[in-house]
């Protein structure tokens, strides 16, 4: 699934200031947290307050697509007649799409998208696992992914930095003003690596030398 | 293994090899290791490392430094060269000048990560990691190419390149296998990480008999109490046995400055000699990587007891 975290309500008021009647658009795709109609309608509500408070009322609703980033079925789900901007709740493939589809209002985000990853838990916190980097290595790495769970994205790991199974590089997470607020250590991939390996009774994967990636493949921006 | 630095011909010819280690800093100014370096070569350290973005603190070229050092001193260079800040565009292009400029030895680096340094800001490379860029000068000195198969042209690079290693790993399996890696590579000689305990040395140079590549073992003869603790707590994995920080704790005690040294060298020369003499033993081990700088009090002597 692909990590969205919500922008701060003062840069999309930002972003909102010179219209006066917006459309929030969900995403029911794969965007989590859920960014669907429920979500929408609470940000929408929330701008309305914000907007009405300060003496410059807006008139924005909400609606969902089932994906924002097919723009096949965009024209006939959505209706932005009238309205002089919208605001994506989906990644930024969703806010592209929007603008592409929709050229003659402007599409501007209401998240940051983070990265592609799982969750242990409904609605609990969530890790980065897949870089969607092209050649997938998983096969021979006992299904972690050091391209992204590796800081360093090595081949030949661990590295020196590597301490009782732990990364020296600190997993900081920060508020919406980017300060830290706290400092993790993740786990160091390569560790698990041998460890799962070991497991499973394939070291003779983890010995194997793997020359440098084909970054080629993963050059951006890219086509299918 | 084709011998092209005085270092790796000296290990070929069965000498027992030391060597030194260098840091230039963010300066233009090299005097102060290049006084360094001499200290080290009239000690009879036969080459020093000249460190490359040490803790991803960013300094001087470590090429232009190995090189001005080796040029105005005459102390051989071990060109350290991490893959952290370059690609391998750029990693090649650097090879190619070290051995334009003469240098005969490159050790291969993976590098800090540039998040644990000073310019946290910075977008990390890593293009290759650390058996990555061993392959890719094996293949460039050997077969005359990158390792997309492009061709060098005119004469070949004329380079040593050799691969850090980490005896404190644990568990020390993973290091094996990655040293297996390095070799398989095309690492010529392996430098390690500080070692304080002679059994971790004694255990790790057994486990990687067989890989036969001449490995030196890194030690740092600490000059006070807080270089211990330094050691002992926040480098990773290094382990200083009980003993030696007890003496460390009662040289602490010690009043007079000059005296405290005293006791402080002695004992280092007396533990560091008996380390080096039993290392020395082990079939993998081709020398010693004394790390300890500025500290020329210890380095001659403990060289001497040991002859």
């Amino acid at each position: 699934m692909i990590i969205t975290k919500e922008k701060p309500l003062q840069e999309i008021l930002g972003f909102l200031k010179p219209y006066k009647k917006v459309l929030v658009v969900g995403c029911d795709g794969c965007v989590q947290p859920p960014r669907s109609l429920r979500e929408s309608e609470r940000m929408a509500s929330l701008i309305e307050l914000a907007r009405s408070s300060s003496g410059q009322p807006i008139q924005i609703s909400a609606t969902t697509v089932s994906r924002q980033c097919c723009a096949e079925g965009l024209q006939n789900q959505l209706n932005v007649e009238g309205y002089e901007a919208l605001l994506s709740m989906a990644c930024g493939v969703g806010v592209q799409v929007l603008n592409s589809v929709f050229p003659s209002i402007p599409t501007f985000p209401a998240q940051n998208t983070v990265f592609l990853g799982y969750e242990v838990k409904r609605e609990g916190e969530m890790f980065e696992n897949c870089r969607a980097c092209g050649e997938c290595m998983l096969g021979e790495t006992g299904g972690i992914c050091p391209v992204t769970r590796c800081a360093k994205g090595l081949m030949n790991g661990p590295c020196g930095g590597c301490v009782e199974g732990k990364c020296e590089v600190p997993a900081e997470i920060r508020n919406w003003k980017g300060e830290v607020v706290q400092t993790l250590k993740n786990d160091c991939a390569w560790y698990l690596i041998y460890q799962r390996l070991k497991e499973l009774n394939r070291l003779d994967l983890f010995r194997k030398l793997r020359l440098p990636k084909n970054w080629g493949i993963a050059g951006y921006p890219r086509r299918m | 293994m084709k011998p092209f630095s005085h270092l790796m011909k000296a290990i070929s010819e069965g000498k027992f090899v030391y060597t030194g280690e260098l840091e230039p800093h963010r300066s233009l100014d090299l005097s102060e290791v290049e006084s360094w370096a001499r200290t080290l070569k009239e000690a009879g350290i036969l080459a020093a490392n000249v460190t490359d973005n040490p803790r991803s603190d960013s300094a001087i070229s470590s090429l232009v430094a190995s090189y001005l050092i080796q040029r105005n001193t005459g102390l051989e260079t071990i060109y350290q060269l991490r893959t952290a800040d370059r690609n391998r565009l750029a990693l090649l292009s650097d090879v190619l000048g070290a051995a334009a400029l003469g240098l005969k030895n490159i050790l291969a680096l993976t590098g800090d990560h540039t998040r644990t340094g000073t310019t946290p800001s910075s977008k990390p490379v890593f293009d290759l990691d650390s058996t990555g860029l061993i392959a890719l000068i094996h293949r460039m000195v050997h077969e005359g190419k990158d390792l997309d198969g492009n061709e060098i042209k005119g004469p070949r690079p004329e380079i040593n390149v050799g691969g850090a290693a980490n005896p404190n790993m644990d568990p020390l399996e993973i290091e094996v296998l990655k040293l297996e890696r390095k070799a398989e590579a095309g690492a010529e000689f392996f430098q390690t990480q500080v070692v304080f305990d002679v059994e971790v040395a004694r255990r790790f140079l057994r486990e990687i008999e067989h890989l036969k590549v001449p490995t030196l073992i890194g030690i740092f003869p600490p000059r006070s109490y807080g270089q211990a603790e330094f050691f002992d707590k926040y480098v990773p994995g290094v382990r200083v046995p009980r003993p030696f920080m007890e003496a460390f704790a009662r040289f602490k005690e010690i009043g007079d400055k000059q005296k405290r040294s005293e006791k402080i060298n002695e004992y280092n020369v007396e533990y560091f000699s008996s380390f080096i003499r039993e290392v020395k033993r082990e079939k993998a081990c081709a020398g010693i990587h004394i790390m300890a700088v500025g500290y020329p009090e210890v380095i001659r002597p403990l060289m001497e007891s040991v002859k």
